[in-house]
């Protein structure tokens, strides 16, 4: 099939969109799929060969931040231009609720239209009745994806009518192997945690409180942190004789992060919440790390309810210690754990998530002429 | 003699008492003035808001635009004080972004000359009007905030009960160079 992917945030800038359209478009072009991917793009940077760039994204204040998106009679034309020269069997649009690319593409375009949702947004009964001109650009998507339950809430807030649930893959195979960083765990164990500290929905507080509980009866035990944030705030939150224990390596290279998944005993997920997949779990169970999670709804899901890893009282982070002083003292619940990982993030590997996509595409596609552009 | 100083002192009184009646009635004046001029600039915002939110639901804009600008109009009117001056702070910079964005106005001319040139034209006197209450507020404000700072008003409580006006603080330069 001929795919025309549509992605609302700049290719260059590191997103969990815009990695899933990635690995989504290089799984679909292994399975023999021409693909091409319209986004905002720095024309200077280089971009993979299916990439079309659509100009810059804009600073813009949206949704109560400042978002980076491509809008404007100007990006229109760059999409109806895409459009008319890639003459594809379906229109596929990520996000198309936000204001930028893809909801364009869905305005322009007259054929078979496939969108996922990946966020959960909603939006006043007053912006969506006073915006036809939104209305019908979002009801002219024939498949509906959303990445998880939250996120399909987005299409029963805007148009009403329900998505397929097809969760965020994995390129598991990258995360299979790899060399523990050096001097990894280590003889008295390790925690590892994998996010952005600052921002309290990841949880890093409730893990730094829990190591405070453990520390005492543990004298090896360490923390590897990684991701971006104020390490120098986070390491204060912890007494001054513990803070050596914990290692902050900062932002770190994709190679190094899976390093990170095998240089741990416990992999922590300290969410509070606002998580609607958990990549980083995911990424965690590819490599076979033994995990502790919060039991937020998003974990319970990928983690089969405890099967596939310990779950704690999300916030407790008593809770927390206790579990993880449980895996940490017992090596043949983490070997359980981490085979149990493994078998279950398959379901997730991007080899039958496009299957799954492609499944939609064809639903869509029956019986219809090509994507052209709306008069 | 003795009576000649008691008559100087009561005159000397007298006088002062009418130069602080007339300091308490300036400063109760400006006041009222600065309210006025407050409730001017709220009603300046709110016509801002409602040309914006014209403009999105003309349909004559692209999607993305009209909910952008719909999406900071919104938040703009619910704002509460505190967070006020953000919100239109926003609005501005939606409003700067959208409206600035290449071939809008080229576009909007060629689609409907007539209602395009009122949408556009409407949001930009608002815009304006905005500018010119926010300076006219600020100005008053801070004469307010002095004339209360002085010796005498503060010993005496001249202000009584009246709150001491806040600067309005916001980003409301449109494209055309103002601001």
């Amino acid at each position: 099939m001929r795919i025309g992917i549509a992605c609302p945030y700049s290719w260059d800038v590191p997103g969990g969109v815009q990695q899933h359209i990635r690995d989504l478009a290089e799984a679909l072009i292994e399975m023999g799929h021409e693909v091409s991917v319209i986004a905002p793009a720095d024309e200077d940077r280089p971009l993979p060969p299916y990439v079309v760039p659509a100009g810059r994204a804009v600073p813009v204040p949206y949704n109560g931040s400042v978002a980076r998106l491509a809008f404007g009679p100007l990006t229109a034309n760059r999409v109806r231009r895409w459009l008319r020269d890639g003459e594809f069997d379906v229109l596929h649009a990520h996000e198309p609720a936000v204001p930028s690319l893809s909801l364009l593409a869905c305005w322009v375009a007259a054929g078979p239209i496939v969108a996922t949702v990946h966020t959960a947004m909603r939006k006043s009964r007053w912006l969506l009745a006073s915006m036809p001109v939104l209305r019908s650009a979002l009801e002219k998507i024939d498949g509906r994806i959303a990445v998880s339950e939250a996120a399909r809430s987005t299409f029963v807030e805007h148009v009403g009518g329900d998505a397929v649930l097809i969760p965020n893959g994995v390129a598991t195979h990258r995360y299979r192997e790899a060399a523990p960083l050096d001097g990894w765990p280590g003889a008295g164990g390790a925690i590892g945690f994998l996010g952005r500290m600052d921002e309290s929905r990841k949880g890093l507080s409730v893990l730094l409180r829990a190591f405070e509980l453990l520390a005492p009866e543990r004298p090896g035990l360490r923390l590897l942190i990684a991701g971006n944030g104020d390490a120098d705030e986070h390491r204060d939150k912890l007494p001054e004789r513990l803070r050596d224990r914990a290692v902050f390596l900062g932002e770190v290279s994709e190679a190094d992060k899976v390093r990170l998944l095998h240089s741990v005993d416990v992999f922590c997920s300290p969410n509070t919440g606002g998580e609607s997949f958990g990549i980083v779990t995911a990424e965690a169970m590819a490599a076979g790390a033994p995990i502790v999670a919060s039991d937020i709804p998003a974990f319970r899901d990928v983690l089969r309810d405890g099967q596939a890893g310990e779950l704690f009282a999300t916030g407790d982070p008593a809770d927390l210690a206790r579990a993880a002083a449980r895996l940490l003292d017992d090596p043949a619940r983490r070997a359980e754990l981490s085979l149990a990982a493994l078998d279950a993030v398959a379901a997730y590997d991007w080899s039958v998530v496009a299957g799954n996509v492609v499944s939609v595409y064809e639903t869509v596609v029956l019986g219809r002429a090509t994507v052209g552009i709306a008069e | 003699m003795t009576w000649t100083i008691i008559v100087a002192a009561v005159l000397v009184l007298v006088l002062w008492s009418f130069w602080v009646s007339w300091r308490a009635s300036r400063l109760d004046r400006l006041h009222n003035r600065v309210e006025a001029a407050r409730a001017a600039l709220d009603l300046a915002l709110v016509r801002r808001a409602s040309a914006a939110a014209d403009l999105a639901s003309s349909g004559q804009l692209d999607p993305a635009t009209s909910l952008l600008l719909a999406d900071a109009v919104g938040r703009a009117r619910q704002a509460e004080p505190p967070e006020r001056d953000l919100a239109e702070s926003d609005l501005t910079r939606a409003l700067r972004a959208t409206l600035g964005a290449a071939g809008v106005r080229t576009e909007l001319a060629e689609s409907d000359p007539e209602g395009a040139a009122e949408l556009l034209g409407a949001v930009e006197k608002a815009s304006q009007q905005v500018f010119i209450a926010r300076k006219f507020y600020n100005d008053l404000a801070g004469r307010t905030i002095d004339a209360r700072r002085r010796p005498l008003a503060r010993t005496l409580h001249l202000s009584g009960r009246a709150r001491a006006p806040e600067f309005f603080e916001m980003d409301d330069a449109l494209t055309h160079g103002e601001g």
